[in-house]
C-alpha cells in the first residue's frame, strides 16, 4: 500500500502500528505534514445526491448494493464491509420551527487517537500514517473484530466470508500520489473539501461563523471531537451542540475506558502477575522442593 | 471407580480412564487457549501466534476450541461434584495451609480424595470458565451486540481478560505441583494409579475409604 510520496499531502509514512513490540519502523525518517490531510464535510451544504456513495464503491471496486427502503431516503440502515461511505438521513425540527432534512455523511473519521488501532493485537493490521489517516491492512487481519470493540463510531465492518475487517481509507491510495478521495472528487455541491488539517479547519471555522451571523442557525460549528484528540474528518453542523441529531454522531466520543484498562494497565498488571506467579513456584522449588513421600511417612506414628 | 478393584498390593486406583481422559481433554484444551490467547493478550507475545498456524487460524480456531473445553469442564463438573463439595475437613487443611506449602506435612491435617487446595482449584476454574464463556461469545460476535447495547462489548473484553489470568495463576500452581511439587502426581492423572504409601501420604480419609470398602 504504501506507494512514492507526492507533495505535503501525500506521503505515506508511518506513525503508528497495531499489535506491535518496538519502536515503528522508519519512525521520524520523514518530516511529517503538518496537522495531516483533512475531509471536510459541510452538512449544511449537502444535498444528498450520494455521488460520494457511488464514487467510494466505484473506487474501491465493490458491487452496487440493493438498497433497503426504510421510509427515508437513506441507503441501507448501516455501512457495511463493502460499502464504507453513507449518507445518514433524519428528519428534524430546528429550533426556530422549521423541518429539515439533516444529512450527514457517515464514514471513518480517522481519529487521531483510534481506537480501532489501540485495540487491535494483530501485528500491522492497522496503521496510521503521519498524515493522519488510519488505514486497515488486510493482510495482516485475523478477523478477531476488537477493532469493532475499540471504535467509538461504530465503523469497522467484518466480512465473514473472509474474516477480514474493512473500512473508508480516505483513499489512502489516491492521496499517496497527490489525489483527492474519490468522494471529494464526485461531490457536486462543494459540500466536501479535502486539503491539510489546518485549513481546513480554517475553511470549516469561517464557514460556521458566517451560518451564525447570517442564518438562523446560530449554533453552527465545528465538530473536531477533542476526545479522541480530533479527526482528520470534520464536519460543519447547524447545531454544533446537538450532533447526536445527525444519525448519532457521538457528542464526545473517546476511546471506551474498558478498552484503555483493558490495552493499558492491565496488560501490565497481568504480565506483573504470570512472571511474577512463575517466579514464585520456581523460588519455591529451590526452597522448599517436592513433597517425597517416603521421607513423609517415616515421620508417620 | 466401580469395575476396577480399588486397590492392589502396590497400587491404589487414583483415577478411572474416563476421568484421566477429561482432565487431558479439558488440559490440552486449556493450553491450547492459553497459548491462543496469550498471542492475542500482548504485541510482545503475538509471535506464539505462529506456532499454531499463524494469527487468523490461531484466531479462528480459539473459539471453537473454548466451546470442546467448555463441554470437558460440563463433563468434569458431572464427574467430579461430590467430590469437590467444601467441607469442614478442606477448612481445617486450609487453616494449615502454609505448613503444607513449606512441605511441614506432619502438621496437615488429612485429607480426602481432594484436598482443599485441588477443590480450590477446581473452582476456580469451573467458575473462569462460565465467565470466560459468556464474555467470550460476546467477543466472538461483537457485530451481533446492538450498538445501544454496546456496553457490553466493554464489558466482555475486561471480564474476559481478568478471568483468563485469575485461571492462569491457577494453572502456573497447578501444573508446578503436578509435574514437581508433588511427586506421583503426574504418573496418577496419567497411568490412573498411586501407590498405598502415596495415598495414605497425601489423602488420607480417601485411602481409608477405599481400602475399608475391600
Amino acid at each position: 500500500m504504501v506507494t512514492a510520496s507526492k507533495g505535503a499531502t501525500g506521503a505515506l509514512q508511518i506513525k503508528a502500528i497495531s499489535g506491535h513490540a518496538g519502536p515503528v519502523p522508519g519512525r521520524d525518517a520523514q518530516r511529517p505534514v503538518g496537522g495531516g490531510v483533512c475531509k471536510l464535510v459541510d452538512v449544511t451544504t449537502c444535498i444528498g445526491c450520494k455521488a460520494c456513495e457511488v464514487a467510494c464503491v466505484e473506487w474501491n471496486g465493490y458491487p452496487f448494493q440493493e438498497t433497503t427502503f426504510d421510509n427515508s431516503y437513506q441507503t441501507m440502515p448501516d455501512t457495511r464491509w463493502n460499502y464504507y461511505n453513507l449518507i445518514r438521513f433524519n428528519e428534524h425540527q430546528f429550533q426556530d420551527g422549521s423541518f429539515g432534512w439533516l444529512m450527514r455523511k457517515d464514514q471513518c473519521m480517522h481519529c487521531a487517537d483510534p481506537g480501532c488501532l489501540r485495540a487491535c493485537p494483530a501485528d500491522g493490521a492497522i496503521v496510521q500514517y503521519t498524515n493522519g489517516i488510519v488505514d486497515f491492512q488486510q493482510e495482516n487481519c485475523i478477523g478477531c473484530e476488537y477493532c469493532v470493540t475499540g471504535c467509538p463510531f461504530n465503523i469497522p465492518k467484518f466480512n465473514s466470508e473472509t474474516k477480514k475487517v474493512f473500512k473508508c481509507t480516505l483513499c489512502s491510495d489516491r492521496v499517496s500520489v497527490g489525489l483527492e478521495p474519490a468522494c471529494i472528487k464526485a461531490c457536486p455541491t462543494g459540500c466536501l473539501h479535502f486539503g491539510t488539517k489546518d485549513d481546513m479547519k480554517t475553511l470549516a471555522e469561517n464557514r460556521a461563523q458566517q451560518l451564525r451571523e447570517n442564518s438562523t442557525h446560530k449554533n453552527a460549528g465545528v465538530y473536531d471531537p477533542p476526545g479522541v484528540s480530533g479527526t482528520q474528518v470534520i464536519y460543519v453542523l447547524h447545531d454544533i451542540t446537538n450532533p447526536e441529531a445527525y444519525g448519532g454522531l457521538p457528542s464526545n466520543p473517546r476511546v471506551p475506558l474498558m478498552v484503555r484498562l483493558w490495552k493499558g494497565p492491565l496488560k501490565w498488571l497481568g504480565s506483573f502477575a504470570m512472571f511474577g506467579g512463575m517466579l514464585g513456584v520456581a523460588l519455591h522449588y529451590l526452597r522448599y522442593g517436592p513433597k517425597e513421600v517416603d521421607k513423609e511417612e517415616e515421620k508417620r506414628p | 471407580m466401580t469395575g476396577e478393584p480399588a486397590t492392589t498390593d502396590r497400587r491404589v486406583v487414583r483415577y478411572t480412564f474416563p476421568e484421566r481422559v477429561m482432565h487431558w481433554v479439558s488440559g490440552f484444551t486449556y493450553l491450547y487457549l492459553l497459548i491462543s490467547g496469550l498471542a492475542f493478550y500482548a504485541p510482545q507475545l503475538y509471535w506464539l501466534a505462529s506456532i499454531l498456524g499463524g494469527g487468523p487460524t490461531a484466531r479462528f480456531w480459539h473459539p471453537w476450541i473454548g466451546l470442546v473445553f467448555t463441554i470437558a469442564m460440563i463433563w468434569m463438573h458431572r464427574s467430579w461434584r461430590a467430590d469437590m463439595r467444601i467441607t469442614d475437613v478442606d477448612r481445617a487443611w486450609a487453616r494449615e495451609v502454609d505448613k503444607y506449602i513449606k512441605n511441614q506435612d506432619e502438621g496437615v491435617p488429612p485429607a480426602d480424595r481432594f484436598n482443599a487446595g485441588q477443590k480450590y482449584f477446581y473452582w476456580v476454574m469451573a467458575i473462569g470458565a462460565i465467565f470466560l464463556l459468556l464474555s467470550g461469545l460476546i467477543m466472538w460476535f461483537p457485530e451481533f451486540v446492538p450498538w445501544g447495547l454496546r456496553g457490553f462489548r466493554y464489558a466482555a473484553v475486561i471480564v474476559h481478560e481478568v478471568a483468563a489470568l485469575i485461571t492462569i495463576g491457577a494453572f502456573i500452581i497447578h501444573v508446578y505441583m503436578g509435574l514437581f511439587m508433588v511427586p506421583g502426581g503426574f504418573r496418577a492423572i496419567v497411568h490412573g494409579y498411586v501407590s498405598p504409601r502415596w495415598a495414605r501420604m497425601h489423602h488420607r480419609l480417601w485411602f481409608n475409604r477405599v481400602t475399608a470398602r475391600e
